[in-house]
């Protein structure tokens, strides 16, 4: 996700066990957070990280030091799911969080001086600083769980990214959790000494077709896969999600019951209880604790407008449309489309076309957002009945009955959740 | 081409399928049913033999190293070239245009053969990649309208006597050798560093290439409403900087 600000506050009073540089760094970073929010420019939570950490660069090191830490990284669900752990570890302990997504070091930072009686720290971290946050805040787990193409006009390619990890992570003392469905997310782990693996599952499998360890073709039966020519091959998994149950490494079968829903979220569930476990939190009790998780920064939201209900949900990139997809109702639900592509977004869309909005077949369809065009166009060649719009308001007003899913990237998202609040 | 059918055969799409290369595939199948032509799409993966006997080659962009997996597999299969004797259109993109080539630069910094089949010679830049929007005019022998689309690549391409540049850049980067062309072409074989899809930007590019395959100077209409709404907007939007 981008660096954008989060909502996240840097408040309360620091640790006295801190050095005087490192309070001093905390205040300084509350007062330019303070001094950005007062003048309108977001919640300040990044600004203030990067002020606190110019005066001492040791800072995040220093905060994680007598915390817990658990870190979270993927292409995709990294924010729901720090929030579903997050919510399992309150079983044994104050949690402190970045939960609204600043996910670079000024972000995590800033959310980490806020949480003082915090003994968790949970904490998603942008794939691209994963390895050096591990490496200032000595994590006790890490949770890796999925890696696809994403923003590609601004970030290092796929397998890149599994190369970062790899090299950076090999050293961790940290329990890896990693999906031994994602390839490229087993070969980032699977030098790591300590490694807990998870079938969580992965609908999208586009960026793994050549093996990430010797570039052979990848075999990929089912729910298996392996490389033919070097060996590398799916691990032995120690939990696993089937169908809606977590199965844990005793064999127990544990019900997921979720608030969120589709198929990536029961996923991120069985991550979050595998992690909730490192820490001595049995699955029984972290699923409990997940299912007070209902929308997370406004995803899976259903709000009122127009006096017509309008489900709020995020995809970034193909893999995101794909499970998105799964978990809209059927037709003749509605379904809004919102594509941008600003610098937050990508400025790139040729993504679109690695979407199957052919699924989409049967559903009425409207579409909006900078680039509505470029999903017309898309539209067109899968051969879907649309109709272009100019805003949120005449879609709605233009929808025949039934829950309105609105589905858009990013920025449009963020726009999006504007004009419904408003009303 | 055989009878009313096209066959149109996706080169590799498990490792040179990374910008919305798919789209020129659904692209180009489409614009052909719309002509009532029945279509045969043929993705090969890279395990898998390139046959000879299609009509319509399409050949994506890819990550560094996929590319140089892929340059290894088209040599030691020779369907390509044979397909290109048999007189086969081949429409290449980005790292599929390099490869097209006589060599480029691969992912450990050497120099990969590439398959000779256009031309030019690849080499990476020193500078910034080229990442962002394009617009371009073609060859005027293609008569093709404004080109537009996206390109975000480090390589540097240059063209040799055997080959024609497929346009010239009014924004953007293209082939990058300092000259303002963008792509190459000859006879049949086409190369550009263009994606976004290049062919939904550009959906006449689409139908010149199923006319060379029917070897026809003309196709029935088909509607091109959104195509050109799209057009005229990336090219206005890219005109001012956007």
């Amino acid at each position: 996700m981008p660096g954008t600000d989060s909502e996240a506050a840097a408040t309360g009073a620091r640790d006295s066990s801190l050095p005087a540089r490192s309070k001093l760094a905390v205040t300084a970073g509350r007062m330019a957070a303070a001094a950005s929010k007062s003048i309108g420019r977001g919640s300040g939570s990044v600004i203030g990280g990067k002020v606190a950490l110019k005066l001492d660069p040791y800072l995040l090191a220093r905060l994680a030091d007598h915390l817990d830490v658990v870190l979270v990284s993927a292409t995709n669900g990294k924010t729901t799911t720090t929030r579903l752990i997050a919510e399992a570890l309150r079983a044994a302990g104050p949690v402190v969080s970045n939960a609204l997504g600043a996910n670079m070091p000024a972000g995590i930072t800033s959310a980490l001086a806020g949480g003082s009686d915090a003994r968790y720290g949970v904490i998603e971290v942008d794939e691209k600083y994963l390895a050096g946050v591990a490496r200032d805040t000595s994590p006790k787990a890490i949770a890796l769980l999925n890696l696809s193409r994403d923003q590609l006009d601004r970030a290092a390619e796929t397998r890149m990214m599994a190369e970062k990890w790899r090299e950076g992570l090999q050293h961790t003392d940290a329990v890896i959790i990693a999906n031994a469905d994602d390839p490229l997310v087993t070969w980032a782990a699977s030098s790591c000494q300590r490694v807990v693996w998870v079938a969580a599952g992965q609908a999208w499998k586009e960026d793994a077709w050549s093996c990430p360890s010797c570039g052979g073709v990848m075999q990929r039966p089912g729910d298996d896969w392996y490389c033919q020519e070097c060996g590398f091959r799916r691990p032995q998994p120690h939990w696993a999600l089937q169908g809606t149950h977590v199965i844990d490494p005793n064999g127990s079968a544990w019900p997921i019951q979720l608030q969120l829903p589709g198929r990536a979220n029961l996923a991120n569930a069985t991550s979050s209880a595998a992690v909730a476990a490192v820490f001595g939190v049995a699955p029984q009790v972290a699923l409990e604790r997940m299912q007070s998780v209902t929308a997370v920064a406004g995803r899976y939201d259903v709000v009122n407008y127009l006096g017509r209900d309008v489900r709020l949900l995020l995809a970034k990139n193909p893999a995101g449309w794909l499970e998105t997809f799964s978990l809209i109702d059927g037709p003749p639900a509605p379904v809004i489309l919102s594509v941008n592509a600003l610098d937050a977004d990508g400025t790139d869309t040729s993504w679109l076309w690695d979407v199957d909005y052919e699924r989409l077949q049967g559903h009425p369809i409207f579409v909006m957002g900078q680039r509505k065009l470029d999903l017309a166009v898309r539209l067109e060649v899968a051969g879907l009945q649309f109709q272009v719009v100019d805003s949120a308001e005449e879609a709605v007003r233009m929808a025949p009955p039934g829950r309105i899913e609105a589905i858009a990237n990013y920025t449009a998202f963020q726009q999006l959740r504007k004009v419904v609040a408003a009303g | 081409m055989s009878d009313s059918s096209l066959r149109l055969v996706w080169v590799y799409p498990d490792l040179l399928s990374t910008y919305g290369d798919r789209g020129n595939a659904l692209v180009v199948e489409r614009r052909a049913r719309q002509r009532g032509l029945n279509v045969q799409r043929i993705d090969i993966r890279s395990d898998q033999p390139i046959p000879t006997s299609g009509d319509i080659y399409l050949i994506g962009g890819g990550e560094d190293r996929p590319q140089r997996l892929a340059a290894e597999r088209l040599r030691a299969d020779s369907g390509l070239p044979r397909a290109v004797d048999n007189g086969a259109i081949v429409f290449s993109v980005c790292a599929g245009y390099q490869i097209l080539g006589h060599e480029f630069i691969n992912d450990l910094g050497e120099r990969e053969p590439g398959l000779g089949l256009l031309d030019v010679w690849s080499t990476r830049g020193e500078g910034a990649r080229s990442v962002g929007d394009v617009l371009a005019e073609s060859d005027p022998v293609l008569g093709l309208p404004t080109l537009t689309g996206f390109e975000n690549h480090q390589g540097v391409t240059h063209l040799g006597q055997g080959v024609s540049p497929l346009a010239q850049v009014t924004v953007g980067n293209g082939n990058g050798d300092g000259s303002g062309t963008e792509g190459a072409w000859r006879d049949t074989v086409f190369g550009t560093y263009l994606h976004g899809p290049v062919l939904a930007r550009n959906p006449a590019v689409a139908d010149m290439l199923i006319k060379l395959a029917l070897d026809v100077n003309a196709l029935p209409a088909a509607d091109t409403t959104w195509y050109d709404a799209l057009r005229a907007e990336r090219i206005s939007a890219v005109g001012q900087g956007a």
